[in-house]
């Protein structure tokens, strides 16, 4: 019994990481789209995320003659690999995750993490002086949006806890078990606002996207960490951003936007957990469209103190903002 | 290496690099994100433009003139005729006058809107270089409209214009004033009060009005410094004299002035306003007249061939103070001696000033914020690496040169 259920969640698995892929492309394409749009222009066809990543599987991996090439060549696989797994541990509307019982948030913020980290190593093992600026980038700015990232799960699974809601605290699939907003009165929605909005300004920094892609910074420090990879390596790390922007767009979603819509259609069966694996993608997507299009759009790039700053003191001050309210919100009712 | 003592380790912006228009090395010696020192060495994109111009009578050497530059090719090419006008004493007709002010001032658009376009993209703000390209677009059209191409117009020509301001032309030249007086605000915001902008722009790559004065800053970057410089107002030429030009300093408009890529970005913007308001009294007082000294070719060749002497020019082209010097012996059918100043050739030796104390982020926007036109500025300069010596090069010396590399390319 326990080697069929291993096996079903090995084909699963499978089949969720394929289709975390196409669909990161997929989105990517959407929002290289968008944004054009928005910005008055034509943008490329829809596939062209797909085209590029096939044209650079196809080419010559070069590795510099200064790098050390494990580090070099292994720092994409390392990126993409981890990058993938959270996957594996998101409840999609009302299907469980493959992996539920063996990971919660705190995984989840680590594999992200690592992602970052093995972008450094390689950026660092790739011995070029735009990557080595571009890896001490990267790596300051992991240390300013770690504490409001910190802030905002921590506080989270504090109040599943202390609102008494069944299933490990930190676990994601508690979250979309019930969605938080019902079981808070306005200051607690206010405080899960204030967590919601500083866990969008840390996606960009996250993702890699303007206005905090600043570690890779095509036009100062052209592209920074990634800027001596090529070919195959190339064509990961290119995968690695696109499935880390939805990765971490579905985990906002799983965190704050648990709504089932199969749930509302009084349905039941197959038809919920298709019609809410569907709604669950659409809601990724408009969470991406919102944090990443339209703020890649709008803004310019920070400079890398200033970005420091806007995470330790403003988006910081938000994350505290609505952990104070939801203490004073679990205090009150 | 003791402890506590920085280390610091050399970082290339260029030949080749996104933030960059053209090809030029500069070596940044940083410390972490802190830039220290600054090297620039040019020398990727020399053309020898002056030296094949010997070879030309002064008509071939306009098309020379104009292909310096894409972007001030009118400038280029006008400062060039003034100087032979000047050489040969050929007076221009008052509507070629008014003509030549029209088209550099749409090139002064043109230049100054690509300009903040392209900074905007240096710091990863894709939507306003977007809107940037997008506004430009009109005066491009117009430009077609009135020479009929859209870069390297062919309009000037010695002794007076090529092409006249048809009833055509000049409705598109009002439709474009109209656009832009109500198009352009929406740039002009996103210059001056997107806080963005600010935030990259102010305090970076300051130069100071002292140091703009002791190393000689042209133009807009001089201007954004707070000096008074403008040759349309110091030394009016063509219709300038009847245009009343007065040049823009950021204290006239902000109060006070700063000297950094902000105010430069600010000074560029609104004299694209400026250029407007020039365009507009340049058509309403357009004379009736002949639009060349002499029409006739071959009796302008012989006038310039019988010419002797060196004839000089200094034009505000859209970046600063184009000069042209050029010497036409009698007898000699083509010009003896040119000489190119162009205002980057004056703007980059303050770039050590603007460099140091920055981050590597400002880099590019430094670069740019004097708007540098590489091929504009390269004349023949040979740095030998090794000694770190410089040589002019001689005809002769380029000469042997140059059959040297076509043996070699031919492998004789």
């Amino acid at each position: 019994m326990s080697v069929l259920i291993f096996v079903a969640k090995l084909i699963a698995g499978g089949a969720l990481l394929c289709l975390g892929v196409l669909l990161a492309l997929l989105y990517e394409g959407v929002d290289r789209i968008i944004s054009a749009r928005m910005q008055r222009r034509f943008g490329p066809p829809l596939l062209q995320p797909f085209y590029d990543v096939l044209k650079l599987l196809g080419k010559e991996s070069i590795v510099p003659r200064r790098a050390v090439a494990w580090a070099f060549n292994g720092a994409p696989w390392m990126a993409l690999v981890t990058a993938l797994m959270v996957f594996l541990y998101i409840p999609m509307g009302a299907l469980p995750p493959i992996l539920g019982s063996e990971g919660d948030l705190i995984l989840i913020t680590y594999l992200l993490a690592l992602s970052a980290v093995a972008l450094v190593v390689g950026g660092f093992a790739s011995g070029s002086p735009y990557a080595n600026v571009g890896s001490q980038r990267e790596m300051v700015l992991m240390m300013s949006y770690e504490l409001p990232l910190a802030l905002v799960v921590s506080t989270m699974a504090w109040l599943v806890y202390r609102r008494g809601i069944p299933g490990p605290a930190f676990s994601l699939e508690t979250f979309s078990s019930l969605s938080l907003w019902n079981t808070v009165g306005w200051v607690g929605a206010l405080g899960l606002l204030s967590l919601l909005l500083a866990l969008l300004a840390v996606v960009p920094a996250e993702v890699g996207k303007v206005p905090m892609d600043i570690a890779e910074a095509k036009t100062e420090i052209l592209e920074g960490l990634i800027s001596e990879y090529s070919g195959r390596n190339l064509a990961l790390l290119k995968l690695t951003y696109s499935v880390r922007t939805l990765a971490l767009c579905a985990v906002v979603v799983a965190l704050f936007f648990p709504w089932s819509l199969g749930k509302a259609m009084g349905l039941s069966g197959v038809g919920l957990f298709v019609i809410d694996f569907v709604w669950f993608w659409i809601k990724t997507f408009v969470v991406q469209t919102v944090g990443v299009t339209t703020v890649r759009t709008a803004f310019g790039r920070f400079k890398i103190w200033q970005a420091a700053r806007f995470y330790w003191i403003q988006v910081g001050g938000l994350a505290l903002a609505g952990m104070l309210l939801l203490t004073l919100e679990v205090a009150i009712y | 290496m003791a402890v506590g003592e920085a280390k610091t380790y050399k970082i290339p912006i260029g030949p080749v690099h996104v933030g960059l228009k053209e090809p030029i090395t500069t070596w940044l010696e940083v410390d972490g994100e802190r830039i220290v020192d600054i090297k620039v060495r040019p020398g990727a994109i020399h053309r020898g433009i002056e030296f094949m111009a010997r070879e030309r009578n002064p008509i071939q050497v306009i098309y020379l003139a104009e292909r310096i530059c894409g972007i001030c090719s009118f400038a280029h090419i006008e400062s060039f005729v003034r100087a032979v006008e000047d050489a040969a004493s050929i007076s221009v007709p008052k509507r070629a006058q008014y003509i030549r002010t029209i088209m550099l001032e749409l090139e002064r658009v043109h230049s100054h809107i690509l300009w903040a376009g392209v900074a905007c993209y240096t710091f990863g703000y894709d939507s306003a270089f977007n809107l940037g390209l997008l506004l430009r677009e009109k005066v491009m059209d117009v430009l077609e409209a009135v020479s009929g191409n859209r870069v390297n117009y062919g309009v000037g020509t010695i002794g007076g214009v090529r092409r006249d301001i048809t009833p055509e032309a000049a409705a598109a030249l009002e439709d474009m004033l109209s656009y832009y007086r109500r198009e352009f605000a929406a740039f002009y915001e996103v210059a001056t009060e997107d806080p963005i902008t600010k935030a990259r722009m102010r305090h970076v790559g300051t130069l100071p009005p002292e140091d703009a004065v002791r190393y000689c800053a042209v133009g807009p970057t001089a201007r954004a410094s707070g000096l008074r410089v403008d040759l349309r107002w110091s030394s009016p030429y063509e219709a300038y004299a009847d245009i009343e030009v007065t040049p823009i300093v950021p204290q006239d408009y902000m109060g006070e002035v700063y000297g950094d890529v902000f105010d430069r970005f600010l000074v560029r913007v609104l004299e694209v306003y400026q250029s407007l308001d020039i365009i507009e009294k340049a058509l309403s007082g357009l004379p009736e007249g002949p639009l060349m000294a002499e029409p006739k070719l071959p009796k302008l060749l012989a006038l310039l061939k019988a010419a002797d002497g060196v004839g000089w020019s200094s034009i505000e082209a859209p970046r600063g103070d184009d000069a042209h010097i050029v010497k036409l012996t009698k007898g000699d059918e083509n010009v003896t001696w040119w000489k190119v100043r162009a205002p980057t050739y004056a703007n980059i030796v303050s770039w050590p000033i603007m460099f140091r104390g920055q981050e590597i982020a400002d880099a590019p926007l430094i670069v740019n914020s004097i708007d540098p036109c590489i091929s504009c500025m390269e004349r023949a300069l040979v740095i030998d690496k090794r000694s770190g010596s410089s040589e002019v090069l001689t005809k002769e010396e380029l000469l042997k040169r140059s059959r040297e590399k076509t043996r070699r390319l031919m492998g004789r």
